[in-house]
């Protein structure tokens, strides 16, 4: 044996860190959770509404990862800027909004009105996905991969300043839609009726890009792409027409998240695309990157935990203030899943050439 | 005596059982070879004795250590080497550069010696960078040693990867299909010179081989695989007459007639192996 | 429509169109009025002038350089005026429109200010300027294309040196006019208060056009007299320059002022900082996003250790400090390297950037406030002492930054050629056959990570004297997004590369404070015009260099080893 007694050493103190670690991590979030549920400090309706509140912010949070799992499943590229598709689409239905609420037509035809605003962030997430992918990525598909990175990079620096030159760094508050104010009452429980729609409507999303992908022809041309892009090409397929569709698609998906946001936090700026494309992101390494439904669940696994965690495992160990401390969980959560499950949740078993 | 001895050893992937509960010995410098149809689970058994995949049963002992829970690193240092059925040098590295990561496991600088360049590192760094150019050589790479592994030709990368393995002073070389996609003088030549490494170097090695010409001129011992089964050990004349082999390659009921033509252009280089043996 | 794209008037349509886009983005994000504020040359032509001018001509340009294939003076003419005109026209269209429909509404710059700068002060009955003066600059711009090219090159030269010049006026003002007598005379004659003086531009564009033309005459001849040079002369002229280089390095802070000195002091640090991730990346092929992690310990560590505010606890010296935060964003590195270091790629990226959000987040909570200040931040962080010479300002602590530099580059130099930098290129190449050769991943790999974080705590240590006080918001993404961005842009694997990328990415937007709305807008163009013009970076490697020009066709995401030489068997 070559092995020497040093190194034998620090691999022995190297399991042993690895697993006090593991356990430290357990012990923190079972006695917080016991302690809370001990102290009784939240009674179940609030507990139901932070896991409302979860599964509404979770749902925004798997549309927008969508975008990242399906580019990263074709390119196997971190669509960076993918934060800032989802701000341009939220910032251009501002101004469809705020238009419609002046005329009065958001108030007569609410429906008709909210459809109208999605369509549009649709159509401004995609327009400005596809010029993103056209100047800064698909002239680099060949490149090294930390060359379109960067470029990505670029693009998120340049789309949010290019916002806050347009339409000014100031934050804007979202018209208020009467139909959405209030709650309903399901058995007993009271819900906000933003976050019943919010959560519908996402899903409705999913379950529509899903059919896509798996039902139709150019669904199943991106399966083929994201599986082998040079035997895809040899089998008639357009390469360059699938990614395009694929940077489609998910910015679309971006686009109606934006809405969404806005319709729950009822404000954008240029800058808040940043913190919920990172938490996409992380959605989408959760659930398992280049895996749809693995997105889905990422998210609102995502959402659920950061909304329930300060509460349920934080509080009652006397942190101060621990909803400050709300994206540090999600983080934790995330390097917890990567350290036991490190190709997410439904991930595949990531292969050389994959990762 | 045997160098490698591997009891009852099942991998499976999911419901598929690659190897399975297979027993196999391996004798000191011998060369052996495993063959069968694609799919037999020969580079599945490579990976289980080099620690790529750990194996579910069973258990594979090498020089009298039982090895089969060890990792692929320890498992190098105990002296097993391999070369890859699609060739996997480092591209970005030079020739030179590949062979000395071979001879990793046998270089002790840390890392402080590496930046205050001790007399001790630099005196290993020379010797290091001496005996990679001897391997260069012998692999017949002389002057080749500052060129990216990438721009090699085809068969130099092959002759590359084995001189990357011997870098290890192996005791056991492992060889995934060592002369695919050679023509057969290329062949030849990769026969010949795996046969220096065993006369010359007192290498054991163990083949994965689809070219029955090599394999019938080369091993001694043939191992045929199918479908995680042994179904059949011995001689390459013994394996040659073998129904069941036959049957395997060839399907049930096509045994009448092709097997010759499978066989035959073997059967002509047969007394070079029994020459050189 | 096909037959109207064989038309040659196509193109010229095409990139009108594209650069009519391009001024109208440009007056609508703000550009025209912030950039108008400073003057290239005083009271003659400000910047926000200069970017309308330059790309109404760069239109011009290009319409008229893609028609003048068969060489025909009057279709390059008509194509650069076409191109030109269709630039200025839409600026017109904006102008006609903003003066009916309040666009403001939208875009907070489409103000009547706006307008009355497109139409020199004519408002809404001028729109027709635009128009003119884009067809105006296309025909110069045409004429220009016809010129000799020896005569274009020095135009182009002499303009680029007034540009600079005009640039940075400011502050070879404030250099020039420190030292009384000739040296501020000359700055009052080249510049004014605010940009260039017409007497200092024509100078400059002479100087710069002159020189350029100079040099390119006789820069052959230098060359191979050169290498003509027997070698023993050939060597005192690299020392001289060497020598001349360490002592220019020496003396400058000295010159330059305190400003630039600061400037300085920021690029050192980046570039140390990069050069410790060319380790961990570079190298070893970790994708660390969480450099900032490591920044915030070391920092935070010194400012706890040396403060004399309320929340220091040691009031050590930074010297003795120093080497404790190092030592402990390495212990950092080995704590949060280990869980994650088996996860590959990609994933590793983000999970190294949950790491960097975590320790800003926990740093500026109320939770531990009482010990770290949270958002307020840890101030009174005394000056480091060399002797009884406090190191007060940047002028000073500029030496400290290029002394870890230079220090980082060594180790960084000396690691590669050993047997740890071959072990780490192999794993980043392929990670399974390097364990099969003996590598060890986890201790390795972990010692990269380790190695990398330590120089981001270096440049924490050494940020942590530069400004006296650190507060959480200085400790976000960014820092690790830059420290990437840097290296990439210089060309990994480069140390001349990282200094080069620090220079470009951290330096100029620093100089450029003025402009601070459009840093982030600038930067961003210029990273992606960086990738898709130079993605080997700016000083590349020569290895990497060779990597992407000797074979351009040979597929780099996958196995280039084992990749369509190898026939099915």
């Amino acid at each position: 044996m070559y092995t020497s007694l040093t190194e034998k050493l620090i691999d022995w103190s190297i399991a042993l860190y690895l697993w006090g670690f593991r356990i430290i991590v357990v012990l923190i979030v079972v006695i917080g959770t016991v302690l809370t549920l001990i102290g009784g400090k939240y009674n179940s309706q609030q507990w139901i509404d932070f896991v409302v509140f979860g599964i509404a912010q979770g749902s925004i949070y798997a549309l927008i990862a969508l975008g990242y799992t399906m580019v990263y499943g074709i390119l196997r590229m971190i669509n960076f800027a993918h934060g800032e598709i989802f701000m341009s689409g939220a910032f251009s239905a501002y101004f469809v909004a705020s238009a419609l609420e002046q005329s009065g037509f958001l108030d007569q035809n609410p429906l008709v009105a909210l459809v109208l605003i999605m369509l549009v962030a649709m159509a401004a997430s995609t327009g400005i996905a596809l010029l993103v992918e056209r100047v800064a990525y698909r002239p680099l598909r060949q490149a090294p991969r930390l060359v379109p990175l960067i470029s990505a990079i670029g693009a998120s620096f340049f789309l949010q300043y290019t916002f806050r030159g347009l339409f000014g760094p100031g934050v804007y508050a979202y018209p208020v839609v009467e139909l959405l104010q209030g709650e309903w009452t399901f058995f007993g429980i009271n819900i906000l009726k933003a976050q019943v729609v919010v959560t519908i409507a996402a899903v409705l999303m999913m379950l529509g890009l899903y059919t896509i992908v798996m039902r139709t022809k150019i669904g199943k041309a991106m399966r083929a792409v994201s599986e082998d892009k040079a035997t895809a090409a040899l089998m008639g397929i357009n390469v360059d027409r699938v990614i395009v569709t694929t940077f489609a698609l998910g910015a679309a998906m971006a686009g109606v998240a934006g809405v969404l946001y806005a319709l729950v936090f009822r404000q954008v700026n240029f800058f808040m695309g940043f913190v919920p494309g990172i938490k996409a992101f992380t959605s989408a390494v959760l659930g398992g990157v280049g895996n749809i439904p693995g997105a889905m669940l990422g998210g609102l696994f995502l959402g659920i935990f950061e909304s329930l965690g300060p509460a349920l495992f934080l509080e009652s160990l006397g942190i101060v203030a621990p909803y400050q401390l709300k994206d540090a969980i999600a983080f934790t959560m995330l390097v917890l899943v990567l350290i036991f499950r490190p190709s997410g949740i439904l991930g595949e078993k990531l292969t050389a050439k994959k990762a | 005596m045997a160098i490698l001895t591997a009891k009852k050893v099942t991998k499976r992937f999911g419901g598929l059982v690659a190897v399975n509960a297979l027993d196999f010995t391996l004798e000191k410098q011998t060369i052996a070879s495993i063959i069968g149809p694609n799919g037999a689970g020969k580079t599945t058994f490579f990976n289980c004795i080099t620690g790529f995949n750990q194996a579910d049963e069973g258990e594979i002992i090498f020089d009298g250590v039982p090895i089969h829970r060890l990792r692929p690193d320890k498992i190098s240092h105990l002296g097993i080497s391999r070369t890859y059925q699609n060739i996997r040098l480092f591209p970005n590295m030079t020739a030179l550069e590949n062979i000395l990561v071979g001879l990793h496991a046998h270089l002790h600088a840390t890392w402080i010696g590496a930046v205050v360049r001790t007399p001790a590192t630099r005196a290993e760094e020379e010797h290091a960078h001496e005996e990679a150019r001897r391997l260069l050589r012998f692999v017949g790479l002389q002057g080749k040693g500052d060129v990216l592994a990438r721009n090699l030709p085809y068969g130099d990368q092959r002759r590359l990867e084995i001189a990357r393995a011997l870098a290890n002073k192996p005791k056991l070389l492992l060889l995934d299909e060592p002369t695919a996609g050679m023509n057969p003088t290329e062949s030849e030549a990769m026969v010949a010179f795996i046969r220096r490494l065993r006369d010359e170097l007192g290498i054991t090695i163990l083949l994965i081989e689809h070219h029955m010409r090599v394999v019938m001129s080369i091993s001694e011992r043939i191992t045929v695989l199918d479908y995680g089964e042994k179904i059949a050990e011995g001689t390459p004349r013994e394996i040659q007459t073998n129904p069941r082999v036959i049957e395997a390659y060839l399907g049930r009921g096509s045994a009448a007639d092709i097997p010759e033509q499978a066989v035959r252009p073997s059967v002509s280089t047969l007394p070079a192996s029994s020459a050189a043996g | 429509m096909n037959e109207l794209r064989r038309l040659p008037v196509w193109h010229s349509v095409r990139i009108g169109l594209i650069g009519g886009v391009i001024m109208l983005y440009i007056c609508l994000v703000g550009m025209v009025e912030v950039f108008g504020r400073s003057d290239i040359i005083e009271r003659v032509i400000s910047l926000g002038q200069v970017l309308l001018l330059l790309t109404g001509l760069g239109a011009g340009y290009l319409a008229a350089r893609r028609a003048g294939e068969p060489t025909n003076a009057l279709t390059v003419l008509i194509s650069g005026v076409v191109a030109g005109g269709l630039t200025g026209g839409l600026l017109t269209g904006l102008v006609v429109i903003g003066s009916v429909v309040n666009l403001r509404a939208v875009f907070i710059n489409a103000s009547p200010a706006l307008y009355n700068a497109l139409t020199l002060g004519a408002g809404p009955n001028g729109a027709w300027i635009p128009l003119v003066g884009g067809a105006a600059l296309g025909l110069v711009a045409a004429l220009f294309c016809l010129l000799p090219r020896r005569v274009r090159q020095s135009i182009v030269n002499g303009l680029v040196g007034v540009l600079l010049a005009g640039l940075f006026s400011g502050l070879l003002r404030v250099i020039l006019a420190a030292r009384p007598g000739w040296s501020a005379e000359l700055g009052r004659f080249l510049f004014a208060s605010e940009g260039l003086t017409l007497a200092g531009a024509l100078l400059f564009f002479i100087l710069a056009g002159g020189l350029a033309l100079l040099w390119s005459q006789s820069q052959a001849t230098v060359r191979e007299r050169i290498t003509r040079l027997p070698e023993a002369q050939r060597k005192t002229l690299r020392w001289a320059m060497l020598g001349l280089a360490v002592i220019l390095i020496l003396i400058f802070p000295q010159i330059s002022g305190a400003f630039i000195a600061q400037v300085i002091v920021l690029v050192g640090i980046f570039a140390l900082m990069g050069l410790g991730l060319n380790i961990t990346l570079g190298m070893a092929g970790l994708f660390d996003l969480g450099f900032v992690a490591f920044f915030a310990i070391s920092a935070y560590t010194v400012g706890l250790l040396t403060s004399t505010g309320e929340h220091g606890i040691a009031q050590w010296s930074w010297w003795a400090a120093a080497p404790v935060g190092v030592l402990l964003a390495m212990i950092a590195g080995a704590f949060f390297g280990l869980p994650v270091l088996g996860i590959r790629g990609d994933y590793l990226a983000i999970a190294t950037l949950g790491f960097g959000e975590i320790v800003r987040l926990l740093v500026g909570s109320d939770f531990l406030r009482p010990w770290l200040g949270g958002s307020f931040g840890i101030l009174a962080i005394p000056k480091p002492w060399i002797g009884n010479l406090e190191l007060a300002g940047p002028q000073q602590i500029y030496y400290l930054a290029v002394f870890g530099a230079v220090l980082v580059a060594f180790v960084a130099v000396r690691l590669r050629d050993s047997r740890l930098g071959r072990a780490w290129m192999a794993i980043r190449e392929d990670e399974d056959v390097a364990e099969a050769l003996g590598i060890n991943l986890v201790q390795t790999k972990l010692l990269a990570y380790m190695l990398g974080g330590a120089f981001a705590g270096l440049g924490g240590a050494i940020f942590a004297a530069l400004v006296g006080s650190i507060f959480p918001h200085s400790m976000n993404l960014l820092v690790s997004v830059n420290v990437v961005a840097l290296l990439i842009v210089g060309g990994m694997g480069s140390i001349p590369g990282v200094i080069v990328g620090a220079f470009a990415l951290i330096g100029l937007p620093e100089l450029f404070r003025e402009f601070d709305e459009y840093r982030y807008l600038l930067y961003g163009i210029a990273l992606i015009a960086m990738m898709l013009a130079k993605p080997e970076g700016l000083w590349p490697s020569a290895a990497i260099r060779r990597e992407l020009h000797t074979d351009e066709t040979d597929e780099t995401e996958t196995n280039p080893g084992s990749s369509s030489t190898v026939p099915a068997s």
